[in-house]
C-alpha cells in the first residue's frame, strides 16, 4: 500500500433505499400471513411468532455477542466486519415489538398458566415460583432493557468512533464487554428456558440455554457471512477485503456447526441414555409420527451438510460458496427452532406429525423483512466500516 | 576439495519480512518449483506467495480417520452383539447413540496418529533423520531473525551461476550453495540390520514372558500371595477337620431364622385357606403399604386393579381377573398361599415379600374387589 492513490482503505457509500423498501413489502405480505394466522388459529400463529422472535433475538443477541468477543479478545480479524455486525444487532430494537403479540396472548401460547394443568401436574406445580406471569415480564423485560442498554454502549460507542477516532474507546469497551458477557450468558439461557423450554412445562434440560447459544451465534455468523459478502461483492465495503477475512467467518461458522451437534447430541444422549420419562418425554414428541423424519432431518441440514460444505479450506473462503452455505445455515436455524417449539403446538391439538402452512410461511418472510428493514434504516448515514478503529488499517491486511 | 561434495541447493538470506515475501512472489515468478523459504515465525500471507499447492496430509487423516470410525463400530458389534450380547437396560444390543462417542475418540485417535505416522515415513522418509539444511549456517540464521529461501539443485530450472545471481538481484544479505554432507548421506541406518530386529524380537518376547510369568505364576508364590492362604477354613472348599469333609456347616435342626417363618402348609392349599387367617388391622398404614406392594409386584400381570388386562398383556398368558365370584370368595389364606408359593404360571413371591407384606397385599386386594363390587350401600 504505498502509492497514494491505494491509501483510500474505505469509500463512505450508501446502502441503496430499495432494500428496506423490500423489507418493508416483505413485512406487510408476512404480516398479512400471520394476521390471517391469527384470525383462523390463534395458537398456531403464536407458536409461529415465537420462531420469529428467537430468530430474530438469535441474530440481534448473537451480533452483540460478536462485538463483544471481539473487544475481549482484542481480535484483528472481525474489525472490517465489526459495522456490519453492530448493525445486525439493531434488530434488538425490533425483538420486544414482535414479543408484544406474543406477551399479550401469553394465556394462551404457555400451558403453565393454565391452573388447572399446573395443580394437575406436581412437577410443574414445583417450578410456580419460577414460572409464573409476574416473574416471567419482569425477568424478559429486563433482559430486553439490557440488551438495549448494552447496544448503545457497544455499538453506540463504536459509531461514535468513526468520528472521534479515540482509540482509548477500543479499552474502555473491552471493560463494558466484560461486564456483559455474564449478562449474556444468563440472559440468553434464561429466554431459551422462558420461550423454548417452557412451553413443555414438566420438561427440562441443563443444556439447553447452551444449545440455543450455539444455534444463536451460527444464525448471526450465516447472517453477517452473506451480508458481508453481499456489500463487497457490490462495491460498498473496503476493496482490501479478501478471501482470507472471509475465512475466518467460515471457520467460525464450521467451528460452530460442530459445537451445536457436540451440545444437541450430548443433551440428547444423557437423556436417552438415562430413559426416565419425565426427560425423554421431549424426545418422545419428537420421535412421533412425521416428527420422526423431522428429527433425522434436522441432523443432517444442521450438522451433516454443513460439516461436509464446510470441511475443505477453499470452501471457507470462496465468497459464492460461503454465501450459498450461509443462507443454508441460516434456514437450518430457523428449521431448528421450529423443530424445538412446533411439535409442542401438534401435541396440543393432537395432530399427527408436522404442520406447515401459510401461517407457518410467514415466519421467513417476517424475518428476512425485519432483517432487510433493519440492515437499510441502521446503516443510513454511517460508515459500512469502523474507520475510526485503532485496528482498521492493520485488519484489512490480515492474511492467513 | 568441494568438488568432491553433491550440491543440495543454493540459499540466500534476506533480513525483513517483506523482502522474503517479495523473493517467494519472484522465484515462483521465475518458474522454479523446488524450492523452500525457511522463516522464524509463520509469516501470514506466505502460502499464498510461494503457490504453495494444498498438503495430502489431510487424505491421509481422513481416510485412517474413516477406517478408525469402522473399526470402533466393529469391535462394538462383535463384543456387544456377537460375543456377549447381553440386554442392557432395556436398551438394543446395537445401540448406536451409546457408540458414537466412543467411534468418534478412536477416529480422532487414528486420523491424528496417521498423520504423525504418515508425516514421518511418506514426507520425512523414514528412518531418515537427516536433511543437507541441518547444522548449517543458514539453518541458524534463519531460525532466529533471518529469512531465508533455497533452491533445490533438482529443479529443472537450477543453474549454478544464473540462481546465485538472481538471488543478489533480489537483494539477498548472503548466497551460499549447500552441500550434502558425505558423512551423512553415505550413513546406513542401522534399523534394518538383522542384528537389531533379532534384538528387537528377543526383548520383546523376554517382556513378554517376564510379563505373564508375573501376572500368572509369580502372584501366587509364597510370600507374594501375602495372605491367600490362611489357618481358617473358606467357603466351598474341602476340610478333613470334620467328618463329612465339608468346610461348611450346617445349622442345628430346628433352627428359624428371624423373621422367616418357614411356610407349612406348601402341601395342601385347602388346609391354608382353613387355617390361615389375615392377622392384620384394616387401616391406613397397611392399605396403603399394600398398594405399593401390589403395584410393584402383582399390577404388571393382575393390571392396577386387578382385571387381569395390564402391561405384560400379550407376553405371558392373562391372568384372570380378581374379581370374579370365585376369587372373592375365597379366604384370606388361600390367596396367601397362592403368593407364598404360586399358581400356575404365577411363580412364588415369597422371596419377594415378606409374611406381613402378603397380608398387606391381601387387605389391598379385598379393598380393590370391594371397590370393583360396589354395593349400594357402599356408597353411603
Amino acid at each position: 500500500m504505498s502509492n497514494a492513490q491505494d491509501l483510500i482503505l474505505y469509500e463512505k457509500k450508501a446502502i441503496p433505499s430499495k432494500i428496506p423498501l423490500i423489507g418493508l413489502a416483505l413485512l406487510a405480505i408476512g404480516g398479512g400471513l400471520a394476521g390471517y394466522g391469527f384470525s383462523t388459529d390463534s395458537i398456531r400463529a403464536s407458536y409461529s411468532l415465537i420462531i420469529v422472535f428467537m430468530t430474530l433475538f438469535s441474530v440481534g443477541f448473537g451480533a452483540l455477542f460478536l462485538v463483544a468477543l471481539e473487544y475481549i479478545v482484542n481480535a484483528d480479524w472481525s474489525v472490517p466486519f465489526r459495522r456490519i455486525t453492530e448493525i445486525l444487532a439493531g434488530v434488538l430494537f425490533i425483538v420486544p415489538l414482535v414479543a408484544i403479540p406474543l406477551l399479550i396472548n401469553l394465556d394462551e401460547i404457555f400451558t403453565w398458566l393454565n391452573p388447572e394443568l399446573v395443580n394437575a401436574d406436581k412437577y410443574v406445580k414445583g417450578k410456580t415460583p419460577y414460572l409464573n406471569e409476574s416473574f416471567f415480564m419482569i425477568r424478559n423485560i429486563a433482559i430486553f432493557v439490557i440488551m438495549i442498554i448494552f447496544y448503545f454502549l457497544l455499538a453506540g460507542r463504536s459509531f461514535k468512533q468513526d468520528v472521534t477516532k479515540n482509540p482509548k474507546s477500543r479499552k474502555t469497551s473491552a471493560k463494558l464487554s466484560a461486564i456483559f458477557m455474564p449478562l449474556f450468558a444468563i440472559s440468553i439461557t434464561v429466554v431459551a428456558m422462558d420461550w423454548l423450554m417452557s412451553l413443555e412445562p414438566k420438561w427440562f434440560s441443563t443444556i439447553f440455554g447452551v444449545y440455543y447459544f450455539a444455534g444463536s451465534v451460527l444464525a448471526t455468523l450465516s447472517v453477517l457471512t452473506f451480508v458481508v459478502i453481499s456489500l463487497k461483492d457490490n462495491g460498498y465495503l473496503s476493496k482490501y477485503i479478501n478471501e482470507d477475512h472471509y475465512y475466518n467467518l467460515g471457520g467460525l461458522m464450521f467451528a460452530f456447526t460442530n459445537f451445536w451437534a457436540y451440545i444437541a447430541f450430548s443433551q440428547f444422549l444423557l437423556i436417552w441414555y438415562a430413559n426416565i420419562p419425565d426427560e425423554t418425554l421431549w424426545y418422545v414428541d419428537r420421535g412421533d409420527g412425521g416428527w420422526f423424519i423431522m428429527s433425522i432431518a434436522l441432523i443432517f441440514i444442521r450438522f451433516g451438510i454443513p460439516y461436509l460444505a464446510l470441511v475443505t479450506r477453499p470452501s471457507k473462503s470462496n465468497p459464492f460458496r460461503l454465501k450459498i452455505i450461509s443462507v443454508w445455515v441460516f434456514l437450518a436455524h430457523i428449521f431448528d427452532l421450529y423443530w424445538v417449539i412446533m411439535p409442542e403446538y401438534t401435541k396440543r391439538t393432537g395432530a399427527e406429525g408436522p404442520v406447515f402452512g401459510l401461517t407457518e410461511l410467514s415466519v421467513p418472510l417476517l424475518i428476512v423483512g425485519v432483517l432487510m428493514l433493519v440492515i437499510g434504516l441502521m446503516s443510513k448515514n454511517k460508515n459500512l466500516m469502523t474507520v475510526g478503529d485503532p485496528k482498521f488499517k492493520s485488519s484489512l491486511e490480515f492474511h492467513l | 576439495m568441494e568438488n568432491n561434495k553433491i550440491l543440495h541447493s543454493m540459499s540466500a538470506i534476506f533480513t525483513s519480512p517483506d523482502d522474503i515475501m517479495k523473493a517467494a512472489k519472484e522465484i515462483v515468478k521465475a518458474g522454479y518449483t523446488k524450492f523452500d523459504i525457511h522463516t522464524p515465525y509463520p509469516v501470514h500471507g506466505m502460502d499464498g506467495a510461494m503457490k504453495l499447492k494444498r498438503s495430502p496430509l489431510g487424505y491421509f487423516a481422513f481416510a485412517l480417520g474413516a477406517v478408525g470410525a469402522m473399526l470402533a463400530l466393529l469391535l462394538m458389534w462383535s463384543t456387544m452383539v456377537e460375543s456377549y450380547p447381553n440386554n442392557i437396560g432395556g436398551k438394543p444390543l446395537f445401540p448406536l447413540p451409546a457408540f458414537i462417542p466412543v467411534t468418534f475418540e478412536v477416529t480422532v485417535l487414528l486420523a491424528s496418529v496417521a498423520t504423525v505416522v504418515s508425516m514421518i515415513v511418506i514426507f520425512f522418509r523414514f528412518p531418515n533423520n537427516s536433511h543437507p539444511l541441518h547444522d548449517t549456517p543458514y539453518m541458524k540464521k534463519v531460525s532466529s531473525d533471518k529469512y531465508g529461501a533455497v533452491i533445490e539443485s533438482d529443479d529443472p530450472n537450477f543453474d549454478f551461476d544464473n540462481v546465485k545471481e538472481f538471488f543478489t538481484g533480489l537483494g539477498a544479505e548472503t548466497v551460499e550453495p549447500i552441500y550434502f554432507d558425505n558423512d551423512e548421506l553415505n550413513v546406513k541406518h542401522n534399523i534394518f540390520e538383522p542384528k537389531f530386529i533379532t534384538g528387537l524380537t528377543i526383548i520383546a518376547i523376554t517382556v513378554s514372558a517376564l510379563t505373564y510369568f508375573t501376572l500368572n505364576k509369580l502372584i501366587f508364590m509364597e510370600p507374594f500371595n501375602w495372605m491367600m492362604t490362611q489357618q481358617k477354613l473358606s467357603a466351598q472348599s474341602p476340610s478333613n477337620f470334620f467328618k463329612d469333609g465339608f468346610s461348611m456347616r450346617e445349622p442345628v435342626s430346628g433352627t428359624v431364622a428371624k423373621n422367616n417363618m418357614p411356610y407349612l402348609y406348601s402341601d395342601s392349599v385347602d388346609l391354608a385357606e382353613q387355617v390361615m387367617v389375615n392377622p392384620l388391622d384394616v387401616d391406613d398404614k397397611n392399605l396403603n403399604v399394600g398398594k405399593v406392594k401390589y403395584n410393584t409386584y402383582c399390577s404388571p400381570c393382575h393390571d392396577y386393579n386387578g382385571n387381569g388386562q395390564a402391561r405384560l398383556n400379550g407376553q405371558f398368558p392373562n391372568p384372570p381377573s380378581l374379581h370374579t365370584d370365585k376369587v372373592r370368595n375365597w379366604k384370606d389364606g388361600r390367596i396367601f398361599h397362592i403368593i407364598t408359593v404360586g399358581q400356575n404360571t404365577m411363580p412364588a413371591y415369597a422371596q419377594q415379600l415378606s409374611d406381613e407384606e402378603r397380608w398387606q397385599i391381601i387387605t389391598y386386594i379385598r379393598a380393590l374387589q370391594r371397590a370393583m363390587n360396589a354395593t349400594e350401600e357402599d356408597m353411603k
